[in-house]
């Protein structure tokens, strides 16, 4: 690593620092755009007691799903995680801990992290479970409940190219909550299917500029479709 | 008769509008796709991140990095727009959503709704569902008007943990199309060959009912 040029050369350097009992956020809705080879680092490293953030937890045997195996997830935040039977099993058991949380409230929180705002009120969840022990407030004669930001320690992205300074363009749906989370990492690193030249990239349209990224690398991706439905 | 799966999606599709957004969810709203009448434009929105959102993709079109909320492979339509979670959630959250319809285990009539969460079973999570009632003006709840057992979900105070509070205006079930309002759910339509009766004794929650209540057709 020199300078601006964020690209690091193995998948071990992308995670260096990451160490037992950090939080993680990662980006991907279901197992599309998930960072499947940083997650497959994670797992290899070790590590444990992880606080992971993630709109889901993968499945069984991939995505988020295989931290799980080695039980290195001790708590995940996330706002549905039906899809797995080690979660349903590690859940019910009291090994994991999850704070369910609304998907938009979710991704608020994260963005809320990125940007240096400590907390917000939604209306979202408002006279439920969620907003058990919140503080709640009336503007303009609505109920809101006040809920905090997000940061971590490492924040893992998947995107579609990136330059080395960093710039990042996402693909399609697989953008989801990538940009969020890539702006709310204390560490953030980005793993693409291509590193282009400084120049190739549009200016205006970039999604994740590069101020917000620590380390690039590109990779090769499985992406694993979930629920293939074609047209009869 | 009760309604079948594609009537209600049938029924619910007669409160579109020309140039509606529209959030489905997942299950029976799905269907309400199909049933866009000729001649309108509606856009739908899937709450992971596309405006525009398009039928299921043949062989060719099929693409990994294009899903929708349910995680189905899904095709963007010309005009289609795609972004982040955090705007996705800003438009429902803003009420920029002309129209929102999810299916619910319960709701009351207070307007409360129940759909998430069931004491004792796993829960699995609320993913968007209470941004989308907190967020939504105009919502339309597709449920069976009764539990297999033959007990009502349409209660006087829901019994699970909620969704959302006071949000539910309309409810679509297999027997009537209602609406709620101060404290009572109205019987606006019955469907063909249901009677006021057999949907009174289904209702739990107060029910109002007006001189006249007219038959869906299809």
């Amino acid at each position: 690593m020199a300078g601006l040029d964020k690209r690091v050369g193995s998948y071990e350097e992308a995670l260096a620092g990451l160490t037992d009992g950090m939080t993680v956020l990662a980006g991907g809705f279901g197992l599309c755009g998930i960072p499947e080879n940083l997650i497959a680092e994670i797992r290899r490293r070790g590590v444990r007691d992880l606080t992971v953030v993630s709109n889901n937890c993968g499945v069984d045997g991939f995505g988020l799903g295989v931290l799980l195996e080695d039980r290195q997830i001790r708590k995940m935040i996330a706002s549905y995680v039906g899809e797995n039977a080690l979660f349903e099993q590690q859940l019910l058991s009291g090994e994991l801990e999850v704070e369910l949380t609304p998907q938009g409230t979710l991704a608020e929180k994260l963005r809320a992290g990125g940007a240096g705002i400590p907390a917000f009120y939604t209306a979202t969840g408002y006279g439920t479970p969620v907003a058990d022990g919140k503080e709640v407030r009336e503007f303009k004669g609505r109920k809101y409940i006040l809920e905090e930001a997000i940061t971590g320690d490492f924040a893992i992205v998947k995107g579609w190219k990136a330059d080395h300074f960093g710039n990042v363009v996402y693909r399609h749906t697989a953008q989801n909550f990538n940009p969020l989370v890539a702006a709310a990492g204390r560490i953030t690193v980005v793993e693409v299917e291509e590193i282009v030249e400084p120049g190739e990239l549009e200016p205006s349209q970039i999604h994740t500029p590069g101020i917000y990224v620590d380390r690039i690398i590109q990779g090769s991706f499985e992406k694993r479709i979930e629920k293939r439905t074609l047209r009869s | 008769m009760a309604l079948t799966r594609e009537q209600m999606a049938q029924r619910v599709a007669r409160e579109l509008k020309d140039g509606y957004y529209v959030n489905l969810g997942i299950g029976i709203p799905t269907l309400v796709a199909n049933y866009v009448p000729e001649g309108m434009q509606v856009m739908l929105q899937s709450e992971n991140g596309l405006l525009g959102m398009g039928p299921f993709p043949s062989e060719e079109e099929l693409d990994a990095d294009m899903i929708n909320a349910g995680k189905q492979t899904v095709t963007a339509l010309p005009g289609a727009a795609i972004f982040s979670s955090a705007e996705s959630f800003a438009m429902i959250r803003g009420g920029h959503v002309d129209l929102t319809v999810l299916g619910a285990f319960e709701v009351d009539v207070q307007g409360n709704i129940a759909s998430w969460m069931i004491p004792g079973k796993l829960v699995k999570g609320m993913g968007g569902a209470m941004d989308l009632v907190a967020g939504a003006e105009n919502i339309i709840v597709t449920m069976t008007h009764a539990s297999k057992d033959g007990e009502s979900k349409l209660l006087e105070r829901c019994t699970l943990p909620l969704t959302g509070a006071g949000c539910i205006r309309k409810v679509l079930t297999d027997l009537a199309y209602l609406e709620i309002e101060d404290g009572a759910f109205i019987l606006r339509e019955r469907a063909p060959g249901v009677s006021v009766a057999e949907i009174a004794e289904k209702t739990a929650g107060r029910l109002i009912v007006p001189e006249h209540v007219p038959e869906m057709a299809f």
